[in-house]
């Protein structure tokens, strides 16, 4: 049983204010990732949840109970770093053993529960070894085990997956997901990979300049994006966002002029006049025989299972399109772009969503 | 490093590095085995600066009346009484020091800068500093303290000539322990205090399982060069006691500039030296071993 409720958290950095109040609540046995660029604060943030970092504002509540003034060990949680932070002279086994050590856990019993872990992880072999002479994937199990020999109400990661090459990555990437199966323990995540985002979560919490943008489902977040920021951060390759003007509304749908001159019409009534953004993701546009964007291909990218072309449409931005990987456009060809189905989202000049596709 | 047997070009390499390495050798001969060789001659010398008419090969009787005399047991030990309490001293200072000196305060790096400046302070200096303005019974600054406390003054050279010695060695070494002691807490993974933290390690949990761990290597250059230095502390005897009361203060490098510029007889101190340099050997030789034990290096 763990609920983490975050109420107007605040961290403020000798007059820098890095947390600019955070509302959340964390339902048990979620998986919750922080994802923003970096320097947004999802580390500071994570901190004050673990009580390694004072908390400037607001409350902090574990299952009801305020604990903004609790020290870490006794907040329940465990934490596993972006270094892994293993103690290099202990042994695989000491390092997991070491909380159950200092919490005076009698020794038949310690070994058992870092066994048990120890299985799970695939470390048994490991045990006897010193930090030094592991992988960095044997590192990070490691410092995964140190977390659960501690059976925490709740697992905190900061950046995991970081310090791995890209194949490890996706193989520890379902790791965690088997073991966030296996444990059902609350687990919040921090990355700033939208990917491992996307991948892992069972809600998104974006970030930007230490406040929260949007929370959702990876689906809500990637159909439904609430403001421009969230709608350039998630997706990849990302989204088109163009700047375009309300040309005439019918009450029903709108013709919207793009920036570069393409007309383009939403059902949506608007106010003629009105600027705007359109948001197009790149695998929601389709070359046509003719209308729509008109624009000449600059680049294509090949990667096998798609392809990826860029075309200017006169606007400053060029539009990135998503094909399939049998397409055979080529630089310098002229095409026409059509959205498939009812998929652009539009935001306001303040860059809120002000309609977004029923997915 | 390559097999001469082998390659012709490598051997014919190879018989050109002698050129390059002689005149290292050549510094290295004349710098530390030609005085090596002198004083271990002297020592079996009948050798009176005072009385010219005293010479010829003395046997090992320079060696026997040093090792028959009270002196030479008493120096010894008190060599041994000074490094290891100055180590002890220094150790456990510098590390409270570097543990202090990393936390986040305001006025850190003027702190820091204190901290480190005795050890740019001369040792003759620093002695008579010592000895004149802070420990003197009647005009010293301890004096004023205890008195103004209620308390009588210490005589330290006279009731603690040994103490006073120590605590003014210690002054001028902690600096040397702080700073190499500071500088690898500054290297000190700040996750691993936070990990340890999360695993319900308080202050001096956090010292024994990860602040004195990453400390041990330093710790051990820093136990290796300081007794390489104190086992030839000599200003600081001769400022303050020269040697006594009695014999209280005299160390064997003391012992040995007593024999040679007081009693004028090289002979016995050149005696007094090389039993020195064995002293120095076994000294070593035991810090060696404990610390390969003990630290996985
Ligand atoms: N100890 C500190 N003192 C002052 N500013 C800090 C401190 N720690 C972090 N910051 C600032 O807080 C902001 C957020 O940092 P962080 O939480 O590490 O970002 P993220 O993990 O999202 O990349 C950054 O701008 C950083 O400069
Ligand atoms: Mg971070």
């Amino acid at each position: 049983m763990c609920t983490l409720e975050l109420r107007n958290l605040r961290k403020v950095y000798s007059n820098v204010e890095v947390i600019k109040g955070v509302d959340l609540t964390i339902k048990d046995r979620e998986f919750v990732v922080f994802v923003g660029p970096s320097g947004c604060g999802k580390s500071t943030l994570l901190r004050m949840i673990a009580g390694l970092e004072e908390i400037s504002g607001g409350d902090f509540m574990i299952d009801g109970v305020r604990v903004n003034d609790v020290p870490p060990d006794k907040r329940g949680l465990a934490m596993v770093f972006q270094s892994y932070a293993l103690y290099p002279h202990m042994t695989v086994a000491e390092n997991m053993a070491f909380a159950l050590r200092l919490a005076g856990v009698p020794k038949p019993e310690r070994d058992e529960r870092v066994m048990v872990a120890a299985k799970t992880l695939q470390l048994d072999a490991l045990l006897e070894r010193k930090p030094a002479n592991l992988s960095g994937g044997q590192r990070q199990r490691v410092a995964i085990g140190r977390a659960i020999v501690r059976q925490p109400k709740a697992f905190l990661f900061d950046e995991p997956l970081s310090n791995l090459d890209a194949a490890l990555r996706v193989q520890t990437r379902i790791e965690i997901a088997k073991l966030h199966n296996d444990l059902k323990s609350t687990m919040i995540y921090v990355t700033h990979d939208q990917v491992e985002a996307m991948t892992l979560a069972d809600r998104i919490v974006v970030f930007n300049a230490g406040k929260i943008e949007q929370v959702g489902t990876p689906l809500e977040l990637y159909h439904n994006p609430a403001n421009l920021f969230v709608a350039g951060f998630i997706g990849s390759p990302k989204m088109n966002l163009i700047a375009a003007e309300v040309r005439s509304s019918d009450g029903r749908t709108s013709v919207l002029t793009l920036e570069g001159g393409s007309l383009f019409s939403v059902p949506k009534a608007l106010v003629p006049g009105q600027k705007l953004t359109i948001g197009l993701r790149p695998e929601h546009i389709a070359v046509v025989a003719e209308g729509g964007m008109a624009g000449r291909v600059e680049v294509v990218e090949h990667l096998g299972n798609e392809t990826i072309a860029y075309a200017s449409i006169g606007a400053a931005q060029p539009l990135t399109v998503k094909l399939p990987s049998d397409s055979d456009v080529r630089i310098g060809e002229m095409l026409h772009f059509a959205s498939r189905g009812q998929t652009a989202s539009l935001f306001d000049e303040a860059g809120s969503a002000i309609m977004s596709p029923s997915a | 490093m390559t097999k001469p047997t082998t390659a012709p070009p490598h051997r014919k390499k190879l018989m050109h590095t002698w050129p390059l390495l002689t005149p290292t050798v050549g510094v290295l001969l004349l710098w530390a085995f030609v005085p090596l060789a002198m004083t271990l001659w002297f020592s079996f010398q009948r050798y009176n600066l005072v009385d010219p008419t005293i010479s010829g090969f003395a046997g090992f009787n320079n060696y026997k009346f040093l090792l028959e005399s009270p002196a030479f047991l008493l120096s010894i030990v008190n060599e041994l009484v000074l490094v290891g309490a100055v180590l002890i001293i220094t150790l456990v200072l510098g590390v409270a020091f570097a543990v202090l000196f990393d936390q986040e305060f305001f006025g850190r790096s003027v702190a820091r800068l204190l901290v480190i400046a005795p050890f740019f302070v001369m040792p003759t200096v620093a002695a008579l500093i010592w000895k004149n303005l802070l420990m003197d019974p009647v005009n010293g600054v301890f004096a004023f303290v205890a008195r103004s406390l209620g308390f009588t003054p210490i005589d330290w050279f006279t009731n603690y000539p040994m103490a006073g010695v120590v605590m003014i060695v210690a002054w001028e070494w902690v600096p040397f322990a702080t700073l190499i002691l500071l500088t690898a807490m500054q290297s000190l993974d700040r996750q691993q205090v936070e990990a340890a933290k999360m695993d319900g390690a308080r202050g001096p949990q956090i010292l024994r399982y990860v602040i004195l761990p990453h400390l041990a290597r330093p710790m051990t250059i820093v136990l290796m060069m300081e007794t390489i230095y104190l086992l030839a502390v000599f200003a600081e005897i001769f400022v303050t006691t020269s040697g006594g009361p009695g014999n209280a203060t005299t160390t064997l490098t003391y012992l040995i500039y007593l024999r040679a510029l007081v009693s004028f007889d090289v002979g016995g101190a050149a005696a007094g030296g090389v039993l020195a340099v064995i002293l120095a050997n076994i000294v070593a030789l035991f810090l060696v071993r404990t610390v390969a034990r003990n630290v996985d290096l």
